[in-house]
């Protein structure tokens, strides 16, 4: 009977001006009703060329670039280029300038991770954790700023170490944000995780299983939602990442949800990673002895980072120049979004939103 | 000719009294969800930004109304009138007070039911005619939501109206002294809010604006005065369905010391901020979830609930008799309820091994 009455599909164009694609996405839907039949992601409209724009700037110029790729992730972004050239040129930066990263890089997960909580309660249909997230973001905002004069796109991180040593009153100020930090996540917790209506949404919501999200080249969160413990700061650390204590939370069915819960406890882990870091963080400089002009050996090099979004990778081929021969990225989020053709399918209209939010992407990393 | 005179009086002042009551409804609802989101609201326009509507209202009515191509021109054009004329004609008979009403009809909730059924009518046309693919979701969306629960509202009404032996709502209000219905049959009152939130599209049922997915359903092309209109009609029916909240269910005017219109205001409001408090904490049900909850439980729900006080009334039972009933079938639905929604036990992330997966040599 059903198969008989000839309903026709309709196109629906999803983005790139729409609320909830995250930036300028674009989804063209193919929905039977109000169930996707099929799905097709449309990316590029924030294409700037970053990685061939590299090749014709010299190594210092770069790091503005990388900030603007993964822009909720800044510090990450330059700790990536930062590790690659250290490996390349064999630098070892100052131990204080470690510890100092490591915090930025931290506080910056906490940020990002609460822009996706917000946002993903507003994808969800309600607007008040989005603010809760954005109260939160400010206090670490400001602590940031203070480092780095500016809110984004900080160019802080160099090669060799930091641009300047932290503000002396530094040290007090993360220390008094962390308990803070700690009671809005609780907040945050306690005010969107055990609500009926957004369980109802997003239990079982694009399933995927680990085999699939290794396929698919999932990474960070999304990967761990699947069970699967990988994350770059345990499997192959950099920077001190193997002298803190934390935890890797996975999640159990790799669905919405548990890529949502796995982000709350992330930061958790985050504030614990950061006290540690105050704990341990020695005087000193925060800059190698740096030769003037950045010219590193002919070779090439891969680095791996656990960004707030997943595996970050940096892949820099030098030819003795001041300036990259090649130089590409791994951006988490462009390959994280492989996967949401095939999550889309079988949804529900409604759901588009909250399955592209569960993955959280930046569209300037995915498009570059 | 006097009763003419006494009648277009009474209806100049009931609009009156609404177009004020929405304007300050907006202002309520943006104050009221500041103040939960830790934010101050509107503060700019006059002292605590009482002043805001009436400058949007202003705004409004000053910006162009746009029709975009291929729209059809006078189903496009009709839409708001048709939705905002039905809004409006059901504060006819909805009073604010002992004999402060424009007509208190014999048949008043049936008026009440008809008329307000005509509304989904206006956004059904407002999307279809937009020429809009998310309009025309919005549309559909409309459509199923607004039909759905129009059945559980009904049942819910039926039975205080058995109750109340009476179709009038001044009858009916009369009737609720000493108790009100709330504590006679609280799960009519529950039937009543669902589906009235529902009907309203308010958190958690918004889901035929679904700003976030289909960016505001229905009226996503409207513009300017068309489109306060669609506005003006969703907060005049949020007003109604609080007052009949409190007209059926809270014993309307009825309490002691104060005078009667602000007894049912209090009530009135003390409803539209339990909506504006819903709508800063619910996040938004799914189609397919709200249809399920429409027809798997309220409206069978519904039906027990008119058979148990169709029991109660030809047996004749003491009142309480009908309050533990009215509570226990509520208590047994809200089991299937919860299970439905949350039937496992939320997964709780699980903490990796140090060391996880086997080491990745990376190329130098």
């Amino acid at each position: 009977m059903i198969e008989r009455l000839d309903t026709v599909d309709m196109m629906v164009n999803m983005g790139p001006q729409h609320p909830s694609t995250h930036g300028v996405f674009r989804m063209v839907l193919t929905v039977d009703g109000e169930r996707v039949v099929a799905a097709e992601p449309v990316i590029g409209y924030l294409h700037r060329g970053v990685e061939k724009l590299c090749e014709n700037l010299t190594y210092r110029q770069i790091v503005p670039l990388f900030d603007r790729m993964d822009y909720l992730a800044d510090y990450n972004n330059e700790l990536g280029l930062a590790l690659a050239l250290e490996k390349l040129m064999g630098i070892q930066p100052p131990r204080r300038a470690e510890f100092i990263r490591t915090i930025l890089c931290e506080l910056t997960r906490i940020n990002s991770h609460m822009m996706f909580y917000g946002s993903f309660g507003g994808d969800a249909g309600v607007t008040t954790p989005f603010i809760y997230a954005f109260r939160l973001r400010e206090e670490v905002q400001q602590v940031l700023e203070s480092v780095s004069g500016v809110r984004m796109m900080p160019n802080y991180i160099r090669v060799g170490g930091l641009k300047d040593d932290v503000p002396e009153d530094f040290r007090d100020r993360v220390a008094r944000l962390l308990p803070r930090l700690r009671e809005g996540i609780e907040e945050c917790d306690s005010l969107l995780t055990r609500n009926e209506v957004l369980l109802a949404r997003t239990r079982g919501l694009a399933r995927i299983s680990a085999a699939e999200a290794i396929a698919y080249g999932l990474s960070g969160p999304n990967l761990r939602a699947c069970g699967l413990a990988e994350d770059v700061r345990r499997t192959e650390p950099y920077s001190i990442y193997s002298e803190l204590d934390f935890d890797v939370p996975l999640g159990q069915n790799g669905d919405a949800w548990d890529r949502y819960c796995i982000r709350l406890e992330e930061m958790r882990q985050s504030a614990r990673m950061v006290e540690q870091c105050l704990e341990k963080m020695p005087e000193g400089p925060v800059m190698a002895e740096m030769p003037k002009a950045l010219r590193p050996p002919p070779g090439e090099v891969y680095v791996r980072a656990e960004n707030p979004r997943g595996d970050f990778g940096v892949y820099l081929v030098s030819q003795g120049g001041d300036k990259p021969y090649r130089l590409k990225v791994r951006a988490p989020s462009f390959c994280n979004l492989m996967a949401l053709e095939r999550l889309l399918v079988g949804c529900y209209i409604a759901d588009c939103v909250m399955v592209l939010g569960s993955l959280d992407i930046v569209l300037g990393e995915v498009d570059r | 000719m006097s009763w003419v005179l006494d009648l277009a009086l009474r209806t100049v002042a009931v609009l009156g009294f609404l177009v004020f009551t929405v304007l300050f409804l907006i202002w309520l609802e943006r104050k009221v969800l500041g103040r939960i989101q830790m934010r101050m609201g509107p503060m700019r326009t006059a002292p605590f930004g009482v002043l805001q509507s009436v400058a949007d209202a202003l705004k409004l009515v000053l910006k162009e109304g746009l029709r975009p191509d291929g729209a059809d021109r006078w189903v496009y054009h009709l839409g708001p009138v048709v939705a905002v004329l039905p809004a409006l004609m059901v504060w006819v008979t909805i009073p604010l007070a002992g004999g402060l009403v424009v007509q208190d009809m014999r048949l008043g909730v049936f008026y009440i039911v008809a008329i307000s059924g005509v509304s989904v009518v206006g956004m059904v046309m407002a999307g279809w005619s937009s020429n809009n693919k998310y309009a025309l979701l919005g549309a559909a969306r409309t459509a199923a939501q607004m039909i759905s629960y129009e059945l559980p509202l009904v049942l819910a009404l039926l039975g205080v109206v058995m109750l109340a032996q009476s179709l009038s709502l001044g009858d009916i209000v009369e009737q609720q002294s000493p108790w009100p219905y709330l504590l006679l049959q609280p799960l009519s009152f529950a039937l009543f809010l669902i589906a009235g939130l529902a009907e309203l599209a308010r958190n958690p049922f918004d889901i035929y604006h679904a700003d976030t997915e289909i960016v505001g359903g229905p009226f996503v092309e409207y513009s300017g005065i068309r489109w306060a209109m669609f506005f003006m009609a969703e907060y005049v029916n949020l007003f109604a369905i609080s007052a009949l909240a409190a007209l059926l269910f809270l014993g309307g005017w009825k309490g002691p010391l104060l005078p009667d219109v602000v007894w049912l205001l209090t009530k009135t409001y003390a409803f539209v901020l339990f909506i504006i408090w819903l709508r800063a904490t619910l996040p938004r049900l799914r189609i397919d979830q709200l249809m399920a909850l429409a027809w798997r439980y309220l409206v069978p729900l519904a039906f027990a609930n008119i058979l148990v006080i169709a029991f109660y009334l030809y047996y004749q039972m003491p009142g309480w008799t009908l309050s533990l009933a009215s509570l226990a079938m509520a208590g047994i639905a809200l089991v299937p309820l919860y299970r439905h929604w949350s039937g496992r036990a939320p997964a709780r992330t699980r903490t990796a091994d140090r060391g996880g997966l086997p080491k990745v040599e990376s190329r130098a």
